[in-house]
């Protein structure tokens, strides 16, 4: 530990400084393409598994030709042309922020909690033939400590979830964090979303859901311990499939072909 | 320093063992030994950046003043932790993301500070290094044991392979709630500070 000159631990920790910039500049930069690609590979298995459509032993890119990826206005449920907002750059969550792209929420529309909301959101379509044969929805909402990121895959038919995946969140691991669990996620499957009315009717119960009647085409089962991630994922369910979220997209499925708007 | 180099490598493992005898680094110890697998990676994380900070910090020692010397060490462990932040970003996603905000809190684990500060300032680079690196081992050690306990009666399994069926899975094993929740680490290193003193009682501490 030497005694030097008075300027010298300016000099030494500006030389420092400036030597360890260098260095974490160079990796964020240098890194950065390989980081972009790995979230991409992950976004895409997630909704490839929402859809049931995931096979480990085939590339993730080569499985994701099929999917078609679109930009949909929330409000009116249409179809954005393509050269308008570009669906393989598009940023919704950066689009939220914005006050020209999104908007904020008052207390009694924000259901799912998210404070923001785009105005604008991706949709994937999974297509059988020219028709469409699911829809792949990103939704959102605060769980118990964390915002919840999943995709819902709603067949275009008769409007039945055909999968989940949650793929973001950080809920307590074991509890809340089951919401990863592949064995409840599969308690999504047929599930009813809308009541012969038009409301939502799709519900994540505390407890067990209602085996038979009426309600068991509706109820999923909640997560045993973890009461308040449950209410989370019910209550960004209500937000999501409402009339703020993708209720007039929904409305206008079945669409014979994808490429108007 | 009458220690060789092996001997700082070993004796950093049992005999003083950062998390059993000094008690750093208990905060990351309770946050990532839930699976086996995230215990693991924080662990070569931790022994890296405490073997490389040591390192570096003996090195540029009579270079450092004294006066700024605690920030100049933390510059130099920042570094190191985004380093290993994105390289796991670049090449280990999955991990990345289970792991990201932990491997943040390196930087704020006292044992890599403690070291270079503590040791790594007044001793040559290589016993720093070796130093370091078994301090980062014996953090390890302590974490792979916690996590054994909390993965395999907590979730039922180690390191992800199905040992025991979950009632929550369709098995038998109905999960023990408390080994999922951070707090139980506190008692699993308890009894590993318990049991570490009576077998080696010069590490208790004078009333």
């Amino acid at each position: 530990m030497a005694e030097g000159p008075p300027l010298k631990p300016f000099y030494s920790v500006l030389v420092l400084a400036f030597a360890c910039s260098a260095l974490v500049a160079g990796m964020v930069v240098g890194l950065k393409p390989l980081q972009e690609a790995n979230r991409q590979i992950d976004r895409k298995k997630n909704i490839l598994a929402a859809a049931g459509l995931y096979r480990p032993d085939a590339p993730i890119n080569e499985l994701f030709s099929t999917i078609e990826t679109r930009v949909v206005e929330l409000a009116s449920g249409r179809f954005v042309d393509p050269a308008r907002i570009q669906p393989q750059t598009y940023d919704q969550l950066k689009a939220a922020l914005d006050n020209t792209t999104g908007s904020s929420l008052s207390a009694e529309q924000d259901l799912a909690r998210i404070r923001r909301l785009e105005k604008y959101s991706l949709v994937y379509l999974a297509k059988k033939g020219d028709a469409i044969d699911q829809v792949i929805l990103p939704v959102r909402g605060k769980g118990l400590w964390s915002t919840m990121y999943a995709y819902v895959a709603v067949d275009a038919g008769d409007k039945t979830i055909r999968g989940v995946a949650f793929y973001e969140h950080g809920e307590t691991p074991g509890l809340g964090g089951e919401v990863e669990n592949s064995r409840w996620q599969g308690l999504w499957q047929g599930k009813r979303i809308y009541t012969g009315e038009g409301e939502v009717g799709i519900r994540v119960v505390k407890g067990r859901a209602a085996e038979s009647g009426e309600e068991a085409a509706f109820q999923i089962d909640g997560l045993s311990g973890a009461t308040l991630t449950t209410k989370g994922v019910d209550r960004l369910l209500h937000f999501w499939f409402g009339n703020d979220g993708f209720k007039p997209f929904l409305s206008q499925l079945p669409l014979k072909d994808a490429s108007n708007g | 320093m009458a220690e060789n180099t092996r001997e700082l490598l070993t004796n950093s493992i049992f005999r003083r063992n950062p998390i059993a005898l000094l008690v750093l680094g208990i905060c990351s110890a309770l946050a990532v030994t839930g699976q086996m697998a995230t215990a693991f990676v924080m662990a070569i994380c931790v022994t890296l950046v405490t073997a490389f900070s040591s390192l570096i910090i003996s090195i540029v020692r009579f270079q450092i003043p004294s006066s700024v010397r605690i920030g100049i060490q933390i510059t130099v462990i920042a570094t190191l932790v985004i380093a290993v932040d994105q390289i796991l970003k670049a090449f280990y996603f999955d991990l990345a993301k289970q792991l990201s905000i932990y491997v943040g809190l390196i930087i704020t684990n006292c044992i890599v500070m403690g070291r270079a500060e503590g040791f790594a300032m007044s001793n040559p680079p290589v016993a720093s290094f070796a130093d370091g690196f078994g301090n980062g081992l014996g953090y390890g050690f302590i974490l792979i044991v916690v996590s054994f306990i909390r993965e395999l009666f907590g979730s039922g399994s180690i390191f992800g392979l199905e040992i025991m069926p979950l009632t929550t899975d369709g098995g038998w094993y109905l999960r023990n709630g408390l080994l999922i929740l951070p707090a139980s680490a506190f008692f699993l290193i308890a009894l590993i500070i318990w049991m570490l003193r009576t077998v080696d009682p010069s590490q208790q501490e004078k009333d």
